[in-house]
């Protein structure tokens, strides 16, 4: 690959094809989903049909959103284990606040993740902590103080006004929290693609002492993305507070790693430096149409394929795309 | 800068003998000692004002409760001395303790002796254990993905595979000898508190006497230099994530053994965040090279503690998991500046 | 003059690293610094681009007093320095390195189209035409230099610096990398280059600066110096043949050759270096930075691949893979960076003294404490290691100290043959005295020896045989009774001028 002076190559087959192994993993996600899909319109009355297609969107936003959030820091290099618990904090403040109204329990939930994001980032650019240990840390303190809000139960949500909307109303002809995907999508894409923090969140992930020395403002950055981080999973906390009704101090255990799953089969190096919106939104939807497909074909009766071989399809998908990546690497490495 | 002439008096002198001030002093002092001194100061609180906490039953309750995330914390604390992670912990203690109750219900293929089903049952767990340990490692090793995205692969689909052995059903039993492992007494003790007590001795003596133990830091602290010093740098991992299998899967039967039951949705879970919380208060930095064996034990007998005092004293559980997350980062944040000095 | 640093004075924890030393470089011209390691060129760099601070001194620079204290200063200032890889992000693409920072925009927004063109149009200026929206990382070594010079003239450079720009880049890329400098110098922009190839100055510097010892000891014209001035004034010595010590006459060619490497190949760095070593002798390898000494001894010891070339030990062809394999064969390297590929700092001495000879101490996976006690202990006391007891921690001993420990690891192995790089770099100078001496005990009771090193006294005093490398090849064998310093520069000087037929005849 080493070419000193390489013809550009501008041909119209040339803009399309993908510039790099990675970018070439990517399009294989993008693929392999659309794959999915397709085999499941094929096979399954009803796969495409409006509903199903719109419970699935639903149900998934709240880990797309997360995964979102996760995408960003895993960008720069670090990691963000306190999402899940996050969330469920955020779906507990938000269903307390949602007495108040329903803007008091949307900015509560917000708040709560952010408060999160907050602490993440002080922890890390402040005390100088690895994230890995900083946010394992906020992840127990959230947790536990979701449950300390809670009481240890769930927590009902103010029925008397519009909170519930959110989970339950669709705005020309999407559900809300489709709706929230979407925008939180395009926000992401623009930053990182069109923004300048967006370029410089990746040159921040591909090796901070050199960031410095290009004169990025390092820890600015990073703050901003695990605070980002931690919006997202507030989001995803109003959206399941909104959604069940309740306030669910208890869930959200283990969705930062479903989150990372996602964002690694997205093609997200968890070294940091690369990464891409898009094919995060697809590494999320892939895992969750393994659990939509497992569905159908039970419902189909011809086997009985329980639930649990959800997280070992997850897990499958997982191992090929860090196998297929390390190959793609290895071959990178390896030519002159 | 021949520092060491002078230094026979200064067994921890630095190359230029520096005088510490006091601020240092007590910074170094805490980063080495705050553990301890946590440790000895929720004792004291506790014997002081928490009724009834000076008695047998209260010791062994809290080592029962203690053991097994001592257990996987000893192949936590190899794991990141090689300066790798291993997030697969608690899926192994499910597979295992899914395995094991399904060998002596003879669910998998009827065992003609009693005895012989029961020997299977405490042994097969632990080569699935000792599977899923060797496949992190060649992920790791083979292909170089990293430690943390190589064990997520198990983490996730670990669980899966175990309820698919039980079919996500709750496995209730009573097997008396199998039990032994999670409800014996050997001599007043509880079995799983002697089990722990030889894991971690065994873990101790790895690293300190055996030629293993000293190649794990070696590869954790500078693997360059451990390949030129012939040291087989990936097959040292393969085997150190192969011991983190085993003890998780010890782990895992003797939680099933005290239930009666194996519930392979909940068996372990969480348990990777214990085990690493615990290596981590206990002082081995997560960069690797070093192991603090029983630093580890201290670790997770202070987090421990903490759960005890809080509850005894009224504080719910969830009060205590804030408190836990408050003492990492303070130890962690104490210990690296005690480094940097 | 553009830049002009004038007694310059800068010491770490008590000790001098430049004394007095200055640097000028005027408009519009190329400037080489030379010096050996440790002579103080990159720290001179350092305290210029702001990434240290110096105790005193003046720098002038564009006619201001400056005094730079972060690296961001020196950039808005008009100076770039183009390091040998760090400096740019490897996943980002090639217009996105040029303008981090101070990418173009419009209404908030990153303005791609005029990044790619601006991009273009400066890469062009270096005859450059490349994709510039692709990773950077796909590009060889010099185009990623030429990105970081091109970023640097985007800020307004005024003084590109370039710190061994050259040392991974193949002879053509090198050839780009001079064309790129002489755009620069066309458009009036100085170039302070750092290099330890003299032919590479001749090629493209207009004057050089010598360094030593932490002094600026000299400034000429490129054009007025000759390459063995050059070398002679960088290392310091009197050009007085005198006559080393007297050789011990026995030892010759009729001791049975334990190494023998042939027409060794790998990568840019080593292309055709061949040498032998006898049982019982120190042979020595020499040749300036870069000439792919440090390589050529990994590749015998099997730390990294060969692309080709053949390796006989005691005869037998080897085909080591990893290093372990030459260790059975009784083979030791020290290496030449301690730190990083040396010592393990957390472990003890004891641990540290052990790790190569540790499968032999096993007894039934259990280290055998006694013998490993006595082992430690005597070697302790034979090199006279200073450390106030065997379990310090390794970390805390002096440089010389650490080496000895090291020196240790491989002789308690008891090998047949020890390379050592460079093994008294960064030692006080009484104990690069023991260790050299120790050397030559060692092999007066067998050992070979095959020492690497920068300093020719060091290579005269005790190597029975000097291989000369010189560009990553062969370039002469010197026996005993042939090494003076003047043969050994000259040699060293003089690249690719005979071919390396004549190393191969030796």
């Amino acid at each position: 690959m080493a070419h000193i002076l390489p013809s550009a190559p501008s041909s119209l087959l040339g803009r399309f094809m993908p510039r790099s192994n990675l970018a070439l993993a990517r399009l294989g996600v993008v693929l392999a989903l659309l794959a999915l899909i397709l085999f499941g319109a094929l096979r399954y009355d009803g796969f495409v049909g409006l509903f199903n297609i719109l419970s699935f969107l639903k149900f998934n936003s709240m880990f797309a959103l997360v995964a979102l959030g996760m995408a960003f820091v895993i960008m720069t290099g670090g990691i963000d284990l306190s999402v899940g618990a996050a969330a469920a904090l955020a779906s507990v403040a938000a269903a307390i606040c949602s007495t108040y109204g329903s803007a008091a329990g949307i900015l509560g939930g917000l708040s709560a993740g952010l408060a999160v994001g907050l602490i993440n980032g002080v922890v890390i650019t402040g005390l100088r902590i690895q994230p890995f240990i900083a946010t394992l840390a906020t992840m127990l303190a959230a947790n536990g103080s979701a449950l300390l809000l809670a009481g240890n139960q769930s927590v009902s949500i103010a029925t008397d006004n519009n909170f519930m909307a959110i989970g339950l109303n669709n705005f020309l002809g999407l559900p809300i929290p489709v709706w929230i995907v979407v925008f939180a999508y395009f926000g992401g894409w623009l930053t990182l693609e069109r923004l300048p923090v967006g370029r410089r969140i990746l040159a921040i992930g591909d090796g901070e002492a050199t960031a410095k020395l290009m004169g990025l403002h390092v820890e600015r950055t990073l703050l901003g993305v695990y605070l980002f981080s931690g919006l997202m999973a507030g989001t995803a906390g109003v959206i399941l507070a909104s959604s069940s009704f309740a306030g669910q101090p208890t869930e959200g255990i283990g969705w930062e790693l479903i989150a990372i799953a996602s964002v690694v089969v997205g093609g997200t190096l968890l070294t940091g430096g690369v990464g891409s919106v898009g094919a995060t939104l697809a590494g999320a939807l892939l895992l969750g149409l393994v659990f939509t497909v497992i569905n159908f074909e039970n419902g189909k009766g011809w086997i009985s394929l329980s639930s649990s071989w959800q997280p070992v399809i997850r897990g499958l998908f997982l191992l090929a795309v860090v196998v297929l990546q390390a190959k793609l690497a290895g071959t990178r490495r390896n030519s002159p | 800068m021949s520092a060491l002439d002078t230094a026979p008096s200064s067994t921890n002198g630095g190359p230029v003998e520096r005088r510490l001030n006091a601020r240092q002093a007590t910074l170094r002092f805490l980063g080495r000692y705050g553990t301890l001194l946590v440790f000895a100061s929720l004792l004291l609180f506790n014997v002081v004002f928490t009724p009834n906490f000076v008695a047998w039953n209260t010791l062994t309750l809290n080592l029962t409760q203690v053991a097994t995330v001592v257990i996987v914390a000893m192949g936590m604390t190899l794991v990141i001395a090689t300066g790798g992670i291993d997030l697969s912990v608690g899926s192994v203690m499910a597979i295992a303790g899914a395995l094991a109750p399904l060998i002596f219900l003879d669910r998998i293929v009827p065992i003609p002796s009693h005895t012989l089903g029961v020997a299977l049952a405490l042994t097969l767990p632990l080569l699935a254990a000792a599977l899923c340990g060797w496949f992190n490692g060649f992920l790791i090793t083979r292909y170089r993905i990293q430690p943390i995205v190589a064990t997520l692969v198990l983490f996730i689909a670990g669980r899966g595979i175990a309820q698919t052995f039980t079919n996500s059903e709750l496995q209730t039993f009573n097997e008396p000898s199998f039990q032994f492992i999670g409800k014996g007494f050997v001599w007043g003790v509880p079995v799983q508190v002697i089990l722990m007590a030889l894991v971690v001795l065994a873990t101790h003596y790895l690293v300190r006497r055996t030629a293993l133990g000293r190649q794990i830091l070696a590869v954790g602290g500078n693997e360059k230099a451990a390949r030129l010093s012939g040291i087989d740098a990936a097959g040292v991992k393969r085997l150190i994530y192969v011991i983190s299998g085993v003890l998780a899967g010890i782990a895992g039967m003797v939680v099933v053994a005290i239930n009666n039951a194996s519930d392979a949705a909940r068996v372990g879970t969480l348990m990777e965040l214990d085990a690493i919380a615990a290596v981590a208060v206990g002082g081995t930095l997560l960069s690797g090279g070093r192991a603090n064996v029983l630093g580890t034990v201290l670790g997770a007998f202070v987090l421990q503690l903490v759960r005890t005092t809080l509850l005894a004293n009224g504080v719910p559980d969830a009060a205590a998991l804030v408190v836990k997350a408050a003492l990492i980062i303070a130890a962690v944040w104490l210990q690296s500046r005690a480094e940097r000095i | 003059m553009l830049l002009s640093m004038k007694d310059i004075n800068k010491s770490f924890s008590g000790v001098s690293v430049l004394r007095d030393a200055s640097l000028e470089v005027a408009p519009g011209e190329v400037m080489a610094l030379i010096g050996q390691n440790g002579a103080g060129k990159s720290t001179m760099i350092k305290i210029l681009t702001g990434a240290y601070r110096k105790d005193s001194g003046s720098i002038q620079f564009d006619g201001t007093q400056v005094d730079f204290s972060a690296p961001a200063g020196a950039q808005a200032a008009g100076i770039a320095t183009v390091y040998q890889e760090l400096n740019l992000a490897p996943h980002r693409t090639v217009a996105e390195n040029i303008f981090l920072s101070r990418e173009p925009r419009r209404w908030g927004l990153l303005d791609r189209r005029r990044m790619r063109a601006e991009a273009s149009r400066v890469l062009a200026r270096f005859k450059l035409e490349l994709d510039v929206d692709r990773p950077l990382e796909d590009f060889s070594a010099a185009t990623r230099q030429m990105v970081a010079i091109a970023r640097g003239v985007t800020q307004n450079a005024r003084l590109v610096i370039m710190d061994e720009p050259t040392s991974s880049l193949d002879e053509r890329e090198v050839g780009v990398l001079f064309d790129t400098i002489r755009t620069l110098k066309a458009d009036g922009v100085s170039t302070l280059f750092v290099s330890h190839r003299l032919s590479e100055l001749y090629a493209v510097c207009d004057r050089v600066t010598i360094m030593r010892d932490g002094r600026t000891i000299g400034q000429h014209p490129m054009s007025e110096i000759s390459r063995v001035e050059l070398v002679r004034s960088m290392l310091g010595r009197e050009l007085t043949a005198f006559a080393t010590r007297a050789k011990d006459e026995a030892r010759g060619s009729d001791l049975p050759v334990f190494l023998h490497a042939e027409d060794l190949h790998a990568g840019t760095r080593v292309r055709g270096v061949s040498l032998q070593v006898r049982r019982g002798e120190i042979a020595g390898l020499a040749g300036l930075l870069g000439a792919g000494r440090t390589e050529t001894a990994r590749l015998i010891f099997g730390a990294d691949p060969r692309d080709g070339g053949r390796v006989a030990v005691e005869g037998r062809e080897t085909s080591y893979r990893e290093p372990v394999d030459a260790i059975r064969d009784g083979i030791g390297l020290v290496s030449e960076d301690r730190k990083v590929e040396g010592i393990v700092p957390e472990l003890s001495v004891r641990e540290n003294m052990t790790l190569a000879i540790l499968p032999k101490l096993r007894v039934g996976g259990v280290v055998d404490r006694t013998r490993e006690r006595a082992i430690v202990d005597r070697f302790i006391k034979a090199l006279g290691v200073k450390c106030s007891s065997p379990e310090q921690p390794i970390r805390e001993l002096s440089g010389g100290n650490q080496q000895k420990v090291l020196l240790a690891r491989w002789l308690c192995t008891d090998p047949n043959l020890l390379i050592v790089d460079e093994p008294t770099r960064g030692i006080d100078v009484g104990a690069k005295a023991e260790i050299l001496k120790l050397l030559r005990e060692l092999a007066d009771d067998g050992l070979s020896v095959l020492m690497i090193s920068s300093e020719l006294e060091e290579l005269m005093a005790a190597a029975d045989h000097v291989t000369v490398l010189s560009d990553g090849q062969s370039v002469a064998v010197l026996a005993a009774d042939e090494l003076s310093e003047e043969r050994l520069m000259t040699e060293m000087a003089h690249q690719n001028e005979i071919g390396s037929e004549g190393a191969r005849a030796a």
